[in-house]
């Protein structure tokens, strides 16, 4: 990308703000998927209110950036790397915000979990790992774009495959459970939603991966094979 | 937005230089310029991008000491417009300009029209009233111009008088038009009118502009050639050049961190 500064040092501010609103957004959509993931392995039922709350702030940001973005390009008619970073930051701001929404799910599960009279923690362990894995993708998906570091985007996407694999162990391991024993049905599928959040938040920051390959490298790589992937550059 | 035809050479630049006495202001110039495709040049000011343009219809030839090597190909009779032995009237037959300030001949909006028609030596008066007629439409200012042709040209608005020098231009059925900054002294609207006949006229002829305004070269044209100090330093595909340019020096003077 380019360090050098614009003619305009005003358009720089614009840009650079804009940059660290997206980052200021990616790390509130951590901290919420983090707490939802403590929530369900600690049954701490009392942060759930909280995430769900603070949910409101991740879609106020995804507005406030967007609405950023339409302004700049009104006003800058950004080119070239530029009108690659603007774009690209709207379509990931739109993917970390649903990133957030699956935080709201988990969050919500684990309450319905709990209301029940349940402990998910028989399956906790196999719904961690997986939630560690989406979670380490979407924070090196979000230094990517600080870093603007293609390479990372693309061990990111890369990333993603594992994710789907153990979300499909996860699948196998609670229709077995339920088809063993009727009683748990409600609770497994309450948890397969929140399996399949946790899938989903690694779908999104892999999205977030592609968006960055595109604002570095100018290739849109969304819906190809997984060996043009790769970073060029 | 892509299209996947093969584009077909109008024209080729081959290893071209040029020179005002002793200053180089083109160096070493390779371009294709495809037909009925419009082809930007864009560059900052000094960049030699209206120099080169003016080389197609071979108006540097009006000063002393200006001097051109290598070759513009000119095709599909592949003649070269810089021979010794091409007639710079006949180049201008087939390469028509436009420039950046509208400038039509102190004469009626007919004669403006005519008078290319008249110095090639037609005379006949239906003929002249056809061919008027159809470059005054092509240039789309015929429905603002069909009642008063005997109206002294320059009493037009600007954004009329420019395209009554297309119109000039178009008389005399040329396969390549050069357009020199053709809107820098319109307004928004007469500039919109000017882009839009310029989306029109690829139906039938080549076209070459020169434009400041990054934006337009953005919407017009088909490829874009960036200059820089007499060099190209870039050439592809407009959508190419504006989202994903593989030249730093194009990155820097299309996203204004030039300087």
């Amino acid at each position: 990308m380019n360090e050098k500064s614009h003619l305009s040092s005003q358009f720089d501010d614009e840009l650079g703000r804009l940059r660290s609103h997206v980052l200021q957004m990616g790390g509130l959509v951590e901290t919420q998927i983090s707490a939802a993931i403590d929530a369900y392995s600690k049954g701490e039922v009392a942060s759930v209110k909280h995430i769900v709350e603070t949910d409101r702030k991740v879609n106020d940001l995804e507005i406030a950036i967007d609405d950023d973005c339409a302004h700049l390009i009104a006003k800058r008619q950004p080119a070239a790397s530029d009108l690659r970073l603007v774009f690209g930051i709207s379509k990931i701001v739109t993917d970390l915000e649903r990133a957030g929404d699956e935080a709201k799910k988990i969050a919500k599960g684990v309450r319905r979990i709990y209301e029940a009279g349940q402990m998910p923690s028989q399956y906790g362990i196999g719904i961690r790992h997986i939630a560690e894995a989406a979670l380490v993708m979407l924070r090196q998906a979000l230094d990517a774009f600080a870093r603007l570091d293609a390479a990372l985007a693309v061990k990111v996407i890369q990333a993603d495959v594992d994710v789907d694999t153990e979300f499909k162990s996860i699948m196998r391991q609670l229709i077995t459970h339920m088809m063993e024993d009727p009683r748990t049905i409600t609770t497994s599928i309450d948890i397969i939603w929140i399996a399949r959040a946790v899938e989903r938040i690694g779908d999104h920051a892999k999205n977030v991966a592609e968006h960055v390959v595109f604002i570095v490298e100018g290739r849109d790589i969304r819906h190809l094979p997984k060996e043009n992937k790769e970073s060029k550059e | 937005m892509s299209n996947h035809e093969t584009p077909v050479l109008k024209a080729e630049a081959r290893g071209l230089n040029f020179y005002y006495g002793e200053a180089q202001a083109l160096k070493n110039i390779n371009m294709p310029i495809y037909d009925k495709k419009v082809t930007a040049l864009i560059g900052p000011s000094g960049c030699g991008k209206s120099t080169y343009l003016r080389s197609f219809n071979r108006m540097h030839d009006l000063y002393p000491g200006n001097r051109y090597e290598g070759e513009i190909r000119f095709f599909p009779d592949n003649t070269n417009l810089l021979g010794s032995d091409v007639d710079p009237i006949e180049v201008r037959m087939r390469v028509g300009m436009v420039f950046q300030k509208p400038n039509p001949f102190p004469k009626t909006i007919f004669e403006n029209v005519a008078y290319g028609l008249r110095v090639r030596g037609e005379n006949n008066k239906r003929v002249l009233e056809d061919k008027v007629e159809h470059a005054l439409k092509s240039a789309a200012i015929w429905e603002e111009v069909k009642n008063r042709l005997q109206d002294q040209a320059p009493n037009l608005s600007g954004g009329q008088q420019q395209r009554l020098c297309i119109a000039r231009a178009l008389a005399t059925d040329p396969e390549l038009l050069l357009f020199d900054e053709p809107t820098s002294a319109l307004d928004p609207i007469a500039t919109g009118a000017i882009e839009e006949l310029v989306h029109e006229l690829k139906k039938r002829v080549t076209i070459l502009i020169v434009t400041h305004n990054m934006q337009q070269a953005a919407r017009v044209s088909d490829y874009t050639a960036y200059m820089f100090l007499g060099e190209m330093i870039e050439f592809g595909k407009t959508d190419q050049i504006f989202i994903k340019p593989q030249d730093k020096r194009t990155e820097d003077y299309i996203t204004g961190r030039m300087g």
